[in-house]
């Protein structure tokens, strides 16, 4: 039944204050909502954050979220952007364990995604991808046919295109 | 002393002194010494009250605020005195009380260490809270004053808590009093609409022949009542108030439906399931006055008010929406209006009014509603009445008759029992020259009655009113009418004698069991000169109606105890425990 409900981006822009984490993520799971993913880094001054959320849930409690977001004393934006009105990029560190004869296929792979070998040992690699999140999710489906180690991932940042606002 | 000399605490006091807090009510502890030592040395103006129990010092400041409009403060210590703190300021924010509340805690270097007395409040009250502050460092105490005061009072008003370690306190603060807010993310706006939503609420009402008014407590917040009633009479719309509204719209007046919702009148309910319009001023819409929600007003043109714009489509979606001050749009609207046609709808009212009456049995012992009514005429609705919660809150919602705002006190949306003995105490601190007058029952009362202490001490004339029928009533009735008269947990047997409390207290206690004695008793305690405890007799079993189920539609409120359950197979006895009880 989760799967059938959309997934929305939210971006956050937040006084850089104690506590101010921990309203924003009360506010969604009171509300019933599963952060899938969570950036915060610092605004383009020091005194305030940037948050970037995606989560999945229905419309009506999305627009009750991004309200409650709103009315927080530390909360100067609460936004939700659709794909098309951002650019979004996600990045990845994918462990995979190789041996030498697998390693050709391996970094053809990272190739084709243009993913950095950033780590090489005699068992294992290390491949950093950049990209949007479906790129990143093909990559590594790809790459489950070898043994995948570890898996990290950033989580999605966006930002809006254009004139507009994130 | 000047300013460059002064410990954290100090500046804290002297700080609340400086935004205008006139009372503060607490306890100390260890965690908050430094705290009540800057009180004994700095605090000039600021009255301090000391309870007996911190749930009674957030009561207090809450009915202070309710009564006039203005924050108090609450000082208490950490851990328990913190934590103490909690019922009363989630009683605050779910009916958007300002309250300053300030809590002493472990010095910086214990926290997360689980010192003696340390409680994490900051993050225990966060999602109860408007705002909220852990102190880092004694210069950001001015500061931080004014922002909680700016916060508290601004917008849709609420409690802020100050969360300050010892040696904050005790750390000299270098800063001077006058601080800047520094607030980036805070617009409380009261002015949130443009022309075109204006033009549009105008519009609605011009084509409508049966629209209501539904006066929450925004309207009262915003000190709106003449504008509301300039409202109902040039458009000539019937008016409901929500229990936190009462009184912004006179009970008396002839447009007035009074009460809604759950234990509201027959007729207002009957009005929203007609109306072809509904245009909510500062009402939240809540649960307890919708019925079912997705049904509430269905074929109308909602329209709703509010200083807060998460309340928009919460639970019920608006048509139109206007984000503002209640007061602030309703001077923006009143120009625009012209007078619509309701003659029919208000005849048709009218006899819903007839037909449905408030009402309440006068035999067969002392019952609650009598005995409010009696309050109602010996003080023509001018006394400042605060409740508890549970029947007899219901009852005093229904019969006592409000005709201004800020007369009538009690815990809406937290419903919390306990509420009533200090939200008297707390409100006759801020109107001292005006009867205050509380109705509790016996099960609430005895959450809070150590707060009788504080009453006797201050000399507060406050009139409580018990009305004891030994039971949890409110939980009896539903117990009664949804669980097949299983009665589980609401027998209060063992209630001590109430009137030997009251005098252990050094406070006047009367009884009231015969219904020839209400005129005398009332009398006399109203006329007493200090607080006056009225242990009121009443009969064990009665039930507050109209009601409407829960889970049902206002179309289908009740007025009497359904006299078949559906789902039944034997019906109801034909002696209930009721009619026993009721005999004993």
């Amino acid at each position: 039944m989760n799967k059938a409900l959309p997934t929305h981006n939210l971006s956050i822009y937040v006084a850089n204050r104690p506590g101010a984490l921990v309203r924003i993520a009360q506010a969604f799971s009171r509300r019933g909502f599963n952060i899938e993913s969570l950036v915060v880094s610092p605004g383009a001054t020091g005194d305030f954050s940037r948050m970037t959320i995606t989560a999945k849930g229905d419309e009506a409690g999305l627009e009750q979220i991004i309200m409650q977001c709103s009315k927080l004393v530390d909360v100067l934006a609460c936004r939700e952007h659709s794909d098309e009105e951002v650019v979004a990029r996600e990045l990845g560190l994918v462990k995979v364990a190789v041996d030498a004869a697998q390693r050709g296929e391996v970094l053809q792979i990272a190739d084709h995604f243009r993913a950095k070998t950033v780590d090489l040992t005699e068992t294992s690699i290390v491949l950093e991808v950049t990209g949007g999140s479906e790129k990143l999710d093909a990559m590594v489906e790809l790459l489950r046919k070898f043994k995948i180690v570890e898996l990290v991932r950033t989580g999605k940042v966006i930002m809006a295109r254009g004139e507009g606002e994130t | 002393m000047s300013e460059h000399q002064m410990n954290g605490a100090e500046a804290l006091i002297l700080s609340l002194e400086k935004i205008g807090i006139e009372v503060a009510f607490g306890i100390p502890g260890g965690s908050a010494i430094p705290l009540y030592d800057a009180m004994y040395k700095v605090r000039k103006k600021m009255k301090f009250v000391l309870v007996r129990h911190e749930q009674g010092a957030a009561h207090m400041a809450d009915g202070y605020a309710r009564a006039t409009g203005k924050p108090a403060a609450v000082l208490v210590t950490s851990g328990p005195g913190a934590a103490n703190t909690v019922t009363g300021i989630m009683t605050a924010y779910m009916d958007s009380i300002p309250m300053i509340v300030v809590t002493g805690q472990s010095v910086r270097g214990m926290l997360g260490k689980d010192a003696f007395q340390e409680a994490d409040i900051f993050n225990l009250t966060l999602p109860i809270v408007k705002h909220s502050y852990l102190l880092k460092n004694a210069n950001d105490i001015p500061r931080v004053l004014k922002e909680a005061y700016h916060i508290a009072t601004t917008g849709r008003p609420g409690p802020v808590l100050i969360d300050v370690p010892k040696d904050v306190g005790t750390d000299l603060c270098t800063a001077g009093l006058d601080a800047e807010m520094n607030l980036p993310g805070y617009h409380p706006e009261p002015k949130g609409y443009t022309p075109e939503t204006l033009q549009a609420i105008a519009d609605a009402l011009a084509k409508s022949r049966r629209p209501v008014i539904v006066a929450g407590h925004g309207a009262v917040l915003s000190h709106a009542e003449d504008e509301l009633r300039t409202l109902a009479e040039t458009m000539q719309i019937p008016v409901t108030s929500t229990l936190l509204g009462k009184g912004v719209f006179p009970d008396s007046h002839a447009l007035s439906l009074e009460g809604l919702g759950m234990h509201g009148t027959a007729y207002a309910n009957r009005a929203l399931v007609e109306c072809d319009l509904m245009i909510s001023v500062g009402a939240r819409l809540d649960d307890r006055i919708l019925g079912v929600p997705a049904m509430f007003c269905r074929d109308a043109v909602k329209i709703h008010i509010d200083i807060d714009a998460a309340e928009f489509g919460k639970l019920v979606k608006p048509d139109i929406r206007c984000r503002g001050d209640a007061k602030t749009v309703l001077q923006d609207l009143l120009p625009l209006l012209e007078p619509g046609d309701t003659a029919e709808w208000r005849k048709a009212l009218a006899g819903y009014k007839k037909k449905w009456p408030l009402g309440y049995a006068k035999k067969g012992g002392l019952h609650p509603p009598q005995i409010i009514d009696a309050l109602n005429k010996l003080t023509g609705g001018k006394a400042v009445m605060t409740t508890d919660v549970g029947q007899h809150q219901m009852w005093a919602w229904q019969f006592y008759k409000c005709d201004k705002p800020w007369q009538f006190i009690s815990s809406g949306g937290a419903g919390t029992m306990g509420f009533g003995l200090p939200s008297a105490i707390g409100a006759q601190f801020g109107r001292p020259d005006e009867t205050v007058v509380a109705i509790v029952g016996d099960g609430g009362f005895q959450m809070t009655m150590s707060e009788l202490a504080t009453a006797a001490i201050h000399k507060l004339p406050v009139k409580v009113f018990l009305m004891n029928n030994h039971y949890l009533g409110m939980v009896r009735q539903w117990q009664d009418m949804f669980y097949d008269e299983r009665y589980s947990g609401v027998d209060l047997e063992g209630n001590p004698d109430f009137v030997q409390l009251a005098k252990a207290y050094g406070i006047l206690g009367l009884n009231l069991k015969r219904a020839a004695d209400i005129p005398k008793v009332l009398k006399k305690a109203l006329e007493h000169r200090g607080p006056v405890l009225v242990n009121v007799e009443v009969v064990k079993h009665e039930e507050v109606y109209p009601m409407v189920p829960p889970g049902k539609p206002l179309e289908d409120t009740v007025m009497e105890h359904p006299k078949k359950k559906k789902g039944r197979p034997a019906g109801r006895r034909a002696t209930t425990a009721a009619t026993k009880a009721n005999r004993e």
